[in-house]
C-alpha cells in the first residue's frame, strides 16, 4: 500500500489516479465517521445557539397574530382541542404539539372578548393558513389574518394584503357566502377580489369549515364554565383564570397598535 | 473584400425550380384580406374601441418586427407580422388598455418569433405567446369584459373601458360596466346564453371571438383558395362536438350542450384562423386530423374540468408543441418501398 | 499551463467567469427565489457563507481527504454550512426565511459550490481558494441581484419594497411567476451574448484593418 501523503498529492494533480489503488476500508470509514462527528458537533452548537432567536420568533409571530384577530386582547389563555372537548389542561403524558389549539382572548377589564382559531384548507396553489377572531355565542367573525399561504403573488395574496378584503370579515356572521365584487345584499356575503376568485372563495370556505367544526365545541367549553363560574365567581372572580404558564400577557404596545 | 453568396457569377438553388402564382406575401395578404369581415364585425358588436385595440397590438408587432429585420431578410412587408397584430387584437377584451395590446403584440413577434429565426422558423403561434404572456402578465385586465346589450344602447360611439389608460399604469375599470363572458356565466353561475346571441355574436367576450358565422364564412373562403387545410378546424369542430355530445348526454344540467360548445368562446377564432397558421400545424393530413383531434380533447377537457373558463389558447399552444413529433410519425411512405420508414 | 495571480483568482468568478452568467451554473435558485431584491439578496449571501466556508475547510483538510470519498466529504462540509445557514437565517431574517423556503436548504446541491471544490479548492492553497470562493460568490450575488432587480422592479413596481412608479402602477405579475424567471435569465443572457458578438465583431474587424494597413 502507497503512503497517502503522497498519494494525495499525486491526487490532486491533473489526472485522478484510478481506483483500483488500494486504501483501506477502514481509513475511508474512519475519515468519513470523524468528518461525520466533527459535523454534528458544529449542528449542535449551531441548533442550540440559534434555537431561542426562533423560538421567541414563532412565539411573538402568534401573539402579534392572536392580539390581531381579536383586537388586542389585555390577555388569552391557550386552550387544547381533545377528542372529548375543548379543555384548559392536557391529559397526563400527552404532547403539546399533538394537539389543536385555540386561544381565549379577554380584555384589560377580564372580560372574555372570543376565541382566536386556526382554520387550514387548499387554496389555489396550496394550503392557506388562517386565524380569525370569533365569538362562538353571537357566532359573528371578529377578524382573520392569514399565517401562511403561497397563493399567486399579485393576484392570490390579496387576501393576505388587500385590506378592504380583510376588513370585510370584521362582526359578520358566519355562515359566510362568497359573492361578486359590487353584489353584496345579505349581511352575511363578502365581496370577492377580481380575478382571485378562487383564493377568496378558499377563504370562505376554509372559515366556514372550521366555524362548523369548532363551535359546537366552543359553545360546549363555554357552558361548563360558566356553570363552574356561577359556583365560584361570588367567592373569587379569578378563579376561572387558568395557572400563570398558560396565561400570557399581551404587550402594551401591541394593543395600542392594534385598530 | 471577401466575396458573398449574393455576389456569386452563378446562383446554385435547390429544386422545386418551377413557381407557382402563390407567393409568401399573396398568401398572408389573403388571409389579412379575409379577416377584415370579423374586424368589421368586431367594431359594429364593440364600437372604436375594437379598431384602437387592433391597431395597438399591429403597432406593436410590426415595430417589433422592423427592429429585428433592420438586417437580414425583408420579411416586414410581407404581411405575417400584420396577421400576428389582427389575431392577437382579435383574442383581446374591447376595454383593453392600448399599451398592453402593444406589450402584448411585441411580445408574439419578439418571443414568439423573431428569437426563434423569423418567419417559418417559430414553434408558436406568435399571435397566441402574445395572449399567454399578456394573460400571465396582466390577469385582471384581461379577463375584465365591459358588459354588451343595454349598457351600451345608442352610445356606439363610446369607448367600451380605460383604452387610453396611461403606459405601465393600471386601467380605471367601472364594475357596473363589466359583465362575465358566456362560458364563465356557465362555468361560475351555471347558466346557459341563447344559441342565437352566440351565433351572431351579441355577448360579451373577446373583440373578435363573438361573431361566429362571420369567422366561418371567412374561413370557408380561405379553405377554397387552400391557404388553410380544412381539416384542422374539421377535426376540431368535430372532436368538440363529439365529446360535447357524449357529456352532454350523460348530464345535461352539468355539461353545456355542442352548439354552446363550439360557438361560446375563442374556439370559431382559434380553430379557422390559428390553429390552421402553416408555420405551427402538421405538414402531413394525416397529422392535421391527429392535431385537430387532440385541441379539441384539449379545449373540452380545460372548460370542463380546468380552473380556467376558456381553454382554446392553451389547447393550441399545447398542441403546437407537439407538432414535430406529430409529423415524424406521420411521414407518408417512401415511394417504392413497402415497409413504412420511421425515424423515432 | 500558466499559474493564475492571486488577483486574477479574485476576479474570475466575478464577471469574465461569472458562475451563473457565463458558466450557467446553479440556475435553481437564481430562477426560483429571485422575484424580490430581498429574496435574490438573502439568497445570495448565504451561497457566499456556505461557499467561502467549505472552500476554506476543504482546501484546509484537502490531504486527509481520501479521494475515494472526496465527494462524501465535501457534501458532508457543505451540508453542514448549509444547515447552519439555515438555522442563521431563521433566526435572524425570519420572513425572508419563509419566503425561501425549501430552497435554503437546496443550496446543498448548488452545483457552483461544489464545483468550485472539486476544480479549485481541492487542488490550490487555502489562500488562494478563499479569494476564489470570494470571486465566484460575489459573482453569484451580481447574477442574483441583476435577477431579482428586473423582476421586483417590473413585476411588483418596486426596489425593496419601495413604489417606485406611484400607486397605479400596473404590475405585470408574469415576472415574479416561474415563467418571469425564465424570461428575465434568457433576456440577461441574451443581451450579454449579443454585446459579447458585437465586441468580438469589432476587434476582428479592428485586427484586419490593422494588417491591411
Amino acid at each position: 500500500m502507497s503512503d497517502p501523503a503522497t498519494l494525495h498529492d499525486t491526487a490532486h494533480a491533473v489526472p485522478p489516479p484510478p481506483l483500483t489503488q488500494d486504501v483501506s476500508t477502514v481509513k475511508l470509514v474512519f475519515t468519513l465517521v470523524f468528518a461525520g462527528v466533527i459535523a454534528g458537533v458544529l449542528l449542535v452548537f449551531a441548533f442550540h445557539a440559534t434555537l431561542p432567536a426562533i423560538e421567541a420568533h414563532k412565539a411573538e409571530v402568534l401573539r402579534a397574530a392572536i392580539g390581531e384577530v381579536l383586537k388586542g386582547p389585555a390577555r388569552y389563555e391557550t386552550l387544547y382541542v381533545l377528542p372529548e372537548g375543548i379543555s384548559a389542561t392536557l391529559p397526563s403524558g400527552a404532547r403539546e404539539k399533538d394537539f389543536e389549539k385555540v386561544f381565549y382572548g379577554f380584555d384589560a377589564q377580564d372580560t372574555p372578548i372570543g376565541f382566536a382559531l386556526v382554520a387550514m384548507g387548499p387554496g389555489f396553489q396550496d394550503q392557506i393558513k388562517l386565524i380569525f377572531g370569533f365569538d362562538p355565542r353571537a357566532g359573528r367573525l371578529l377578524g382573520i389574518k392569514v399565517l401562511e399561504s403561497k397563493e399567486t403573488p399579485g393576484l392570490g395574496d390579496k387576501i393576505e394584503k388587500d385590506a378592504s378584503f380583510r376588513t370585510q370579515f370584521e362582526g359578520i356572521a358566519a355562515p359566510l357566502l362568497g359573492v361578486k365584487k359590487g353584489e353584496k345584499s345579505a349581511e352575511n356575503e363578502i365581496e370577492m377580489i377580481t380575478g382571485a376568485t378562487i383564493s377568496s372563495r378558499a377563504v370562505v370556505r376554509n372559515l366556514n369549515q372550521a366555524v362548523t367544526r369548532l363551535q359546537p365545541l366552543l359553545l360546549a367549553y363555554l357552558d361548563a364554565q360558566a356553570k363552574v363560574g356561577t359556583t365560584q365567581e361570588e367567592s373569587n372572580p379569578k378563579a376561572t383564570a387558568s395557572t400563570p404558564n398558560r396565561v400570557v400577557p399581551v404587550d402594551a404596545d401591541l394593543r395600542s397598535a392594534a385598530p | 473584400m471577401t466575396p458573398t453568396p449574393h455576389s456569386q457569377p452563378i446562383q446554385v438553388m435547390a429544386a422545386p425550380h418551377f413557381k407557382g402564382p402563390d407567393s409568401t406575401p399573396q398568401i398572408m395578404w389573403s388571409v389579412v384580406a379575409s379577416l377584415c369581415p370579423v374586424i368589421a364585425a368586431s367594431i359594429y358588436f364593440f364600437g372604436p374601441s375594437a379598431l384602437l385595440v387592433i391597431l395597438a397590438s399591429c403597432a406593436g408587432a410590426i415595430v417589433t418586427e422592423w427592429a429585428f429585420v433592420r438586417s437580414g431578410p425583408r420579411t416586414l412587408f410581407d404581411g405575417s407580422g400584420m396577421i400576428t397584430g389582427v389575431l392577437l387584437g382579435l383574442t383581446l377584451p374591447p376595454g383593453f388598455p392600448l399599451w398592453m395590446a402593444f406589450v402584448g403584440g411585441a411580445f408574439g413577434i419578439g418571443f414568439g418569433k423573431m428569437i426563434f429565426g423569423g418567419l417559418g422558423q417559430n414553434i408558436f403561434n406568435p399571435a397566441l405567446l402574445g395572449r399567454a404572456f399578456l394573460q400571465a402578465a396582466f390577469p385582471v385586465a384581461i379577463t375584465t369584459w365591459s358588459a354588451s346589450g343595454e349598457a351600451w344602447a345608442g352610445s356606439w360611439w363610446h369607448l367600451r373601458g380605460d383604452n387610453f389608460a396611461l403606459p405601465l399604469m393600471s386601467p380605471h375599470v367601472v364594475d357596473t360596466l363589466t359583465g362575465a363572458t358566456p362560458l364563465g356565466f356557465m362555468k361560475f353561475e351555471h347558466t346557459a346564453t341563447s344559441n342565437l346571441d352566440l351565433l351572431l355574436g351579441s355577448v360579451n367576450g373577446s373583440i373578435g371571438e363573438t361573431s361566429g358565422l362571420v369567422i366561418l364564412v371567412s374561413g370557408a373562403y380561405l379553405a377554397w383558395k387552400n391557404f388553410l387545410n380544412w381539416r384542422i378546424p374539421a377535426s376540431i369542430f368535430l372532436s368538440v362536438a363529439g365529446i360535447a355530445s357524449v357529456l352532454h348526454a350523460i348530464d345535461a344540467a352539468r355539461y353545456p350542450s355542442p352548439i354552446f360548445m363550439l360557438f361560446s368562446g375563442g374556439l370559431m377564432l382559434g380553430a379557422v384562423f390559428m390553429a390552421t397558421d402553416m408555420v405551427t400545424s402538421p405538414v402531413t393530413n394525416r397529422g392535421c386530423w391527429i392535431f385537430g383531434i387532440g385541441i379539441g380533447f384539449l379545449v373540452v377537457s380545460i372548460r370542463i374540468w380546468g380552473g380556467l373558463s376558456e381553454g382554446v389558447m392553451y389547447a393550441i399552444l399545447l398542441m403546437n408543441a407537439l407538432v414535430p413529433f406529430i409529423n415524424r410519425i406521420t411521414q407518408p411512405r417512401v415511394f417504392g418501398t413497402s415497409v413504412k420508414v420511421r425515424s423515432l | 499551463m500558466r499559474k493564475s495571480t492571486a488577483q486574477e483568482d479574485l476576479l474570475r468568478g466575478i464577471w469574465r467567469e461569472n458562475p451563473v452568467l457565463v458558466q450557467v451554473l446553479g440556475l435553481c435558485p437564481t430562477l426560483a427565489v429571485t422575484n424580490t431584491v430581498e429574496n435574490s439578496l438573502v439568497m445570495g449571501i448565504a451561497t457566499f457563507a456556505v461557499l467561502l466556508g467549505s472552500s476554506f475547510f476543504v482546501s484546509l483538510f484537502k490531504r486527509f481527504i481520501p479521494n475515494e470519498i472526496r465527494i462524501s466529504v465535501y457534501i458532508l462540509i457543505i451540508a453542514t454550512f448549509v444547515t447552519v445557514a439555515e438555522m442563521c437565517l431563521e433566526a435572524l431574517v425570519p420572513e425572508v426565511h419563509k419566503a425561501l423556503g425549501a430552497f435554503i436548504a437546496l443550496i446543498v446541491v448548488n452545483c457552483i459550490i461544489l464545483g468550485r471544490q472539486e476544480a479549485f479548492a481541492a487542488k490550490n492553497t487555502v489562500w488562494r481558494s478563499v479569494l476564489d470562493a470570494i470571486g465566484s460568490g460575489l459573482g453569484f450575488i451580481l447574477a442574483m441581484l441583476m435577477m431579482g432587480s428586473l423582476r421586483e422592479v417590473i413585476g411588483y413596481g418596486t426596489f425593496l419594497g419601495i413604489p417606485l412608479f406611484g400607486d397605479s402602477y400596473e404590475p405585470w405579475v408574469v415576472m415574479i411567476l416561474p415563467p418571469g424567471g425564465f424570461l428575465t435569465l434568457g433576456v440577461i443572457l441574451l443581451t450579454l451574448g449579443y454585446v459579447e458578438e458585437r465586441r468580438r465583431a469589432n476587434r476582428v474587424s479592428a485586427m484586419s484593418a490593422q494588417e491591411r494597413a
